[in-house]
């Protein structure tokens, strides 16, 4: 299928996939050398989905982003630097180095926020779609969360109200089949998660979450759909996380077979590949633009590493807004 | 002055606040055609609509998670939650999502939502619709909590916590709605974290808050025909503490009895009490005094109710036991 995209807007979807996995593969480096402390949870290997959704959405909408949150930050707008700083502590980061990996987001960029608390999220999107309603504009908010998330309680609470009111939201299942050890087949009594909106009466899709273009205009249809007041659509993304949950995951849960099997199909890649033969790009314009990604990460690491921690004077400052 | 109901008295403050800011909004349980299980709503939607006054459907954790989802994305809501027992549901919405946001993302966000519920035994239903649970949320950073004891209280703190940017559980008690007490027709605000005296005394202080005030009153009412003059004071807001008003009452009388509806272990007595032997310890005479309900859930039978909760007399031996 030919593209209706430019090729400005199609070298940004790879581009930003690209800024994803090199920020994945620094972070995974910054761990092992114990750099970033805590826990970091990352997006290699899902990356189509946090890039292809958000590209279909204007910057005055909203998302909301979960524990697995870095891919959603960056492609809401978020910078490398800022990003990697936020990941080590610092002062410089996006959150001032209080959030780290598991709450990194620019609120800024109306990105409401990345939650540690699994489903946590859905309810505080179903709200943004509320007050999207009452003020009467045509914005729309994406929510992001796991597989694992469509069993929690407020999954259902959620999806509900926003049937019934008509709430102009975007329920993103990242499939990555996992939630943390625990696969679908033993966590979810129904296996094609997409069906679960069937209860509230909101049309799901199945997605191929490792095609970027198919999950922009899975999420380019819901939307347009939202904005003019048609409700929420629930789209089940399958992908995969290609590391573990985190850095102290030793994968006994899965196979060799089944990582390389979704390895072959690397979003990135398949890209990649599609855009040369499309036509698109030279194969030395996207080299380019990967070292100009690999450039951008290591100035990054250097942002990071060197900005200051910040001051323990401020241990307490911003718990409550103090006029 | 004329005299209104504590009932009134909110509901006068709704009005007024839903009438000076259009984003300001109330959503719950039976809130809009049945008026609220108390009727503080009552009438509430035909003045304002369906969409500001907004029937849920009984789901706790999305009522508080849209009010937060709202709050972040420019709106004022008010969730009622219609007795503080279920708001055990809603409670990861407000100690994870909206009492953490601003601080986990870096002082950028703001959750200006108000939680109203009501709690305390008195009705004799039991232990599910009769709990005293403030300390839960005193417990909680980047949450406030008010109880307002008077009709007075009830209306000017509810509008000042209405126009403030951080999240508030404001907890009436289900025995005072139908109390009567003076309310100026002029518009007038009470901040948070100002407490009152409520009766000068020389001999004891006694620290009451929300129905447990009119206990104390009772009780310093009996003890003054006895020649003990006692010093009541009601913080009104749990958090901020107004603790120099405490403070500054036990260096006079240096004495100090606190009464609470809730739960013994770890309450907000306890913390009252610490917080006196922290400031005041070389002024005290005697050791600090707590009434609370002890550890058991509140039983319906009407005698063990009574029982259960703290009354005049008990307060009255527990100021004799120190004098």
């Amino acid at each position: 299928m030919p593209f209706k995209e430019t090729k400005e807007e199609l070298l940004s979807l790879l581009k930003q996939m690209l800024e994803i996995r090199y920020f994945e593969e620094k972070v995974w480096e910054l761990l092992a050398r114990n750099i970033i402390k805590g826990a970091s949870h990352v997006y290699m290997g899902e990356e189509a989905v946090a890039v292809g959704a958000i590209s279909a959405i204007r910057d005055d909408d909203y998302i909301t982003s979960t524990h697995r949150g870095h891919g959603h930050c960056l492609a809401k707008g978020g910078k490398l630097k800022y990003m990697l700083a936020e990941l080590c502590g610092k002062a410089t980061g996006y959150c001032k180095g209080r959030g780290g990996s598991m709450h990194i987001a620019d609120v800024t960029k109306g990105n409401l926020g990345a939650t540690g608390i699994v489903a946590s999220n859905i309810p505080v999107a179903t709200g943004a779609g509320y007050a999207i309603k009452l003020r009467g504009t045509d914005q729309v908010c994406l929510c992001f969360f796991g597989d694992g998330a469509t069993n929690n309680g407020v999954f259902h609470e959620s999806l509900n109200m926003a049937a019934l009111w008509k709430l102009p939201v975007i329920y993103i299942i990242e499939n990555n089949l996992y939630g943390m050890s625990v696969s679908v087949e033993r966590a979810s009594a129904v296996q094609e998660l997409y069906k679960k909106g069937c209860a509230y009466n909101i049309p799901g899709e199945a997605v191929d979450g490792m095609d970027v273009m198919a999950v922009r205009e899975a999420t380019r249809k819901a939307v347009e759909k939202a904005r003019k007041g048609g409700g929420p659509t629930l789209l089940e993304c399958r992908t995969y996380r290609y590391q573990g949950h985190s850095r102290s995951d030793p994968r006994v849960y899965r196979t060799k077979e089944e990582e390389s099997y979704w390895r072959k199909r690397d979003p990135i890649q398949s890209f990649w590949k599609r855009l040369i033969e499309e036509g698109v790009a030279t194969e030395e314009e996207l080299q380019g633009i990967e070292k100009e990604v690999e450039e951008e990460t290591n100035e990054a690491e250097k942002f990071a590493l060197e900005s200051p921690y910040p001051p323990v004077e401020e241990l307490a400052k911003d718990v409550y807004v103090v006029k | 002055m004329r005299e209104i109901t504590y009932r009134e008295a909110l509901r006068e403050a709704l009005i007024e606040e839903m009438k000076r800011d259009e984003s300001v909004f109330i959503l719950g349980e039976d809130v809009a055609i049945y008026g609220g299980a108390y009727k503080v709503t009552d009438g509430l939607y035909k003045m304002f609509g369906e969409d500001r006054v907004k029937d849920t459907p009984i789901s706790e954790a999305a009522i508080a998670g849209v009010a937060t989802g709202a709050a972040l994305t420019g709106m004022r809501p008010i969730a009622e939650i219609m007795y503080i027992d279920f708001s055990t549901q809603a409670t990861d919405q407000m100690v994870n999502q909206a009492a953490k946001m601003r601080y986990m993302f870096g002082g950028k966000s703001k959750v200006p939502m108000v939680l109203r519920t009501q709690g305390g035994a008195g009705r004799g239903i039991a232990a599910h619709h009769s709990q005293s649970l403030e300390a839960w949320y005193v417990h909680m950073p980047g949450l406030y909590v008010v109880m307002p004891a008077t009709p007075y209280d009830a209306k000017g703190l509810l509008k000042t916590s209405i126009r403030d940017d951080n999240p508030i559980v404001f907890i009436e008690h289900k025995m005072l709605y139908g109390m009567k007490g003076e309310v100026p027709e002029e518009e007038y605000l009470i901040p948070l974290g100002k407490g009152v005296i409520k009766r000068e005394g020389e001999d004891v202080t006694i620290v009451a808050y929300s129905r447990m005030l009119h206990v104390a009153l009772e009780a310093a009412e009996a003890l003054e025909k006895e020649g003990v003059s006692c010093e009541v004071i009601d913080p009104r807001t749990l958090k901020p503490l107004d603790m120099d008003l405490i403070a500054g009452s036990v260096r006079k009388t240096n004495k100090a009895v606190v009464v609470s509806e809730g739960y013994r272990h770890c309450g907000m007595a306890a913390e009252i009490v610490t917080r006196i032997i922290e400031e005041c310890f070389d002024d005290l005479d005697a050791p600090v005094k707590r009434i609370t309900t002890p550890d058991v859930p509140i039983p319906m039978s009407p005698v063990l109710e009574e029982e259960a909760i703290p009354s005049a007399k008990k307060v009255i031996q527990a100021v004799q036991e120190i004098l």
